[in-house]
């Protein structure tokens, strides 16, 4: 019991750490929600205008909104965690963390929490303004949309949890991972159109990502009001997979950086 | 009878050295950073390992905190094995640099306060307020950790380095960069607190100085291996020296053929 006391204290110092530095400059905390809330903005009146011209929209007007703010989820939640990662590198902080009765998985479950933190403060300012801007709600979907940001959340700590431990192999030369590797996936999730228009070879690997279940589950939501519970367990179950190799993928490369002594040398 | 066991197993584990370290081994691809080192340090002792740049100091500091994992040999910490029980070990051990800054954009004060919710430590703010007023960093505690001197930053670091008390302070180079003054007091500082705890403190330096004040057991690495050793006096006295700078020297430009490692 103590400790379990003292693990969850060690996770909330680290937590503590990333929100300090949250806190410390109003610029990086505006950004978070600049780019989700400029999103918003662009699809929101787009969605207005093919409204009238297009009738695949006309039947839910919501959904380019609430597939744009989805996204941002999984891009949040992966961006938010290596984020905070690389801030322990630019810091040259890991040989003074692992020095520290700090375990490895309590590391990981604060950069967690702060990944989940700064999605709801990215996102939320935007599914909020999407209201009054035009009047719709992503949050009339319902349980569904916990549903959805659960699977695209978990898949975004799976990505990033790997491209952290790329980023501990190879060090900040390969930094540029945390803001690119995760668009390579957006034209096969199916985020913006069904994954039928895709060629036939690259629907197989659309149906192996967690995300491209949730952009046709959406899609059935907005479209047909049917939720698909067979696609949620699906991509709970990919995601479990993912987790599990993102996870083995970080751990491993804490430990290969331990091996190579690069704990004390990784930074700026 | 029975009763009295744990006392005499505490009794043995406070005569086994501080560290202990056997036939240890680190190698990189490209090169032999320690090879085959064994040594232990005395508890409530300073001890210093010695060498020039390249001698294996800092990777066998590294080691010791289980920052690197070694290639082969053991490695006996306070009484417990590095390599498979170093959590149970690193609460009651610590660590500073003056080449290791803590993070810029914190505040010393949040630093500290971290550090020692890291340490799953109780009464943080007392204990952070007492420890700067011991090493005088009262008056920057407010300031971003990253708008410090050099001399703030060693004393900010060793404030971490004594939030909870360590029985064993591994210390790289701990007054490099500093003013003569500062690296003065920093001494002072060290000396004070293993006299006052029965702390051990083993340091890396290359200040001889330095290591002949504070020192009683010194460790001469060249080239990953430990030629000799014996306190300050013994090994001036065994080279015919007038100090430990000039062992040092000897040491460090005569070939390997020429030095017998001790045994």
């Amino acid at each position: 019991m103590n400790g379990r006391r003292h693990s969850a204290a060690r996770v909330w110092a680290m937590l503590l750490r990333y929100l300090y530095l949250l806190r410390s400059s109003w610029p990086r905390t505006v950004e978070l929600m600049y780019w989700p809330t400029l999103q918003m903005l662009i699809w929101g009146f787009m969605s207005q205008f093919l409204y009238v011209n297009s009738s695949y929209v006309f039947r839910a007007f919501g959904v380019l909104l609430a597939a744009v703010m989805l996204w941002d989820v999984l891009f949040r939640g992966q961006l938010g965690l290596s984020m905070s990662f690389l801030e322990e590198m630019w810091a040259r902080n890991l040989g003074h963390l692992f020095v520290t009765p700090l375990r490895p998985y309590e590391w990981v479950l604060s950069l967690l929490t702060m990944s989940m933190i700064r999605v709801l403060l990215g996102i939320l300012p935007a599914a909020l303004l999407a209201i009054p801007l035009y009047h719709y709600s992503i949050f009339s979907m319902g349980l569904p949309l916990v549903a959805f940001f659960a699977v695209l959340i978990v898949m975004g700590w799976a990505l990033g949890m790997a491209i952290c431990g790329l980023i501990l192999r190879q060090g900040l030369g390969a930094e540029g991972m945390a803001w690119t590797v995760v668009f390579t996936l957006s034209p096969i999730s199916a985020v913006y159109y069904p994954v039928s228009i895709l060629p036939h070879w690259l629907q197989h690997v659309a149906w192996a990502l967690p995300s491209t279940y949730v952009f046709e589950g959406m899609r059935a939501v907005l479209f047909s009001g049917i939720f698909r519970a067979d696609y949620l367990l699906t991509a709970l179950a990919l995601d479990g997979l993912y987790v599990t190799l993102g996870a083995a993928v970080f751990l491993f490369a804490l430990h290969d950086a331990r091996r190579r002594g690069a704990l004390l040398q990784m930074g700026e | 009878m029975v009763a009295d066991r744990p006392a005499i197993a505490h009794i043995g584990s406070m005569l086994e050295p501080a560290v202990k370290v056997e036939n240890l081994v680190k190698h990189y691809p490209t090169a032999v950073a320690v090879d085959g080192i064994s040594f232990a340090v005395r508890r409530g002792v300073t001890a210093a390992l010695l060498g020039g740049n390249g001698a294996g100091k800092t990777t066998t500091l590294s080691i010791l905190l289980g920052l690197l994992l070694p290639t082969a040999g053991r490695v006996q910490v306070l009484g417990e094995d590095m390599l498979r029980h170093r959590y149970r070990v690193l609460p009651r051990m610590n660590f500073s640099s003056p080449f290791v800054d803590l993070p810029h954009r914190l505040t010393v004060r949040q630093n500290l306060l971290i550090y020692a919710r890291l340490y799953g430590l109780p009464r943080r703010r007392e204990r952070i307020e007492r420890l700067a007023d011991d090493l005088q960093i009262g008056e920057f505690l407010e300031r971003p950790s990253g708008k410090l001197s050099a001399g703030q930053k060693t004393r900010v670091a060793l404030a971490k380095a004594l939030l909870n008390e360590p029985e064993l302070l591994l210390l790289d180079e701990p007054t490099a960069s500093l003013d003569p003054d500062t690296g003065d007091w920093v001494r002072g500082y060290l000396e004070g607190y293993r006299k006052r705890t029965g702390a051990t403190i083993l340091m890396a330096s290359h200040n001889m100085a330095e290591v002949e004040r504070l020192c009683s057991e010194v460790m001469m690495m060249k080239a990953g291996r430990i030629v000799d050793r014996g306190s300050p006096e013994a090994l001036i006295g065994r080279y015919g020296r007038t100090n430990l700078e000039e062992v040092f020297l000897h040491i460090a430009r005569s070939s390997r053929t020429e030095l017998e490692p001790a045994a």
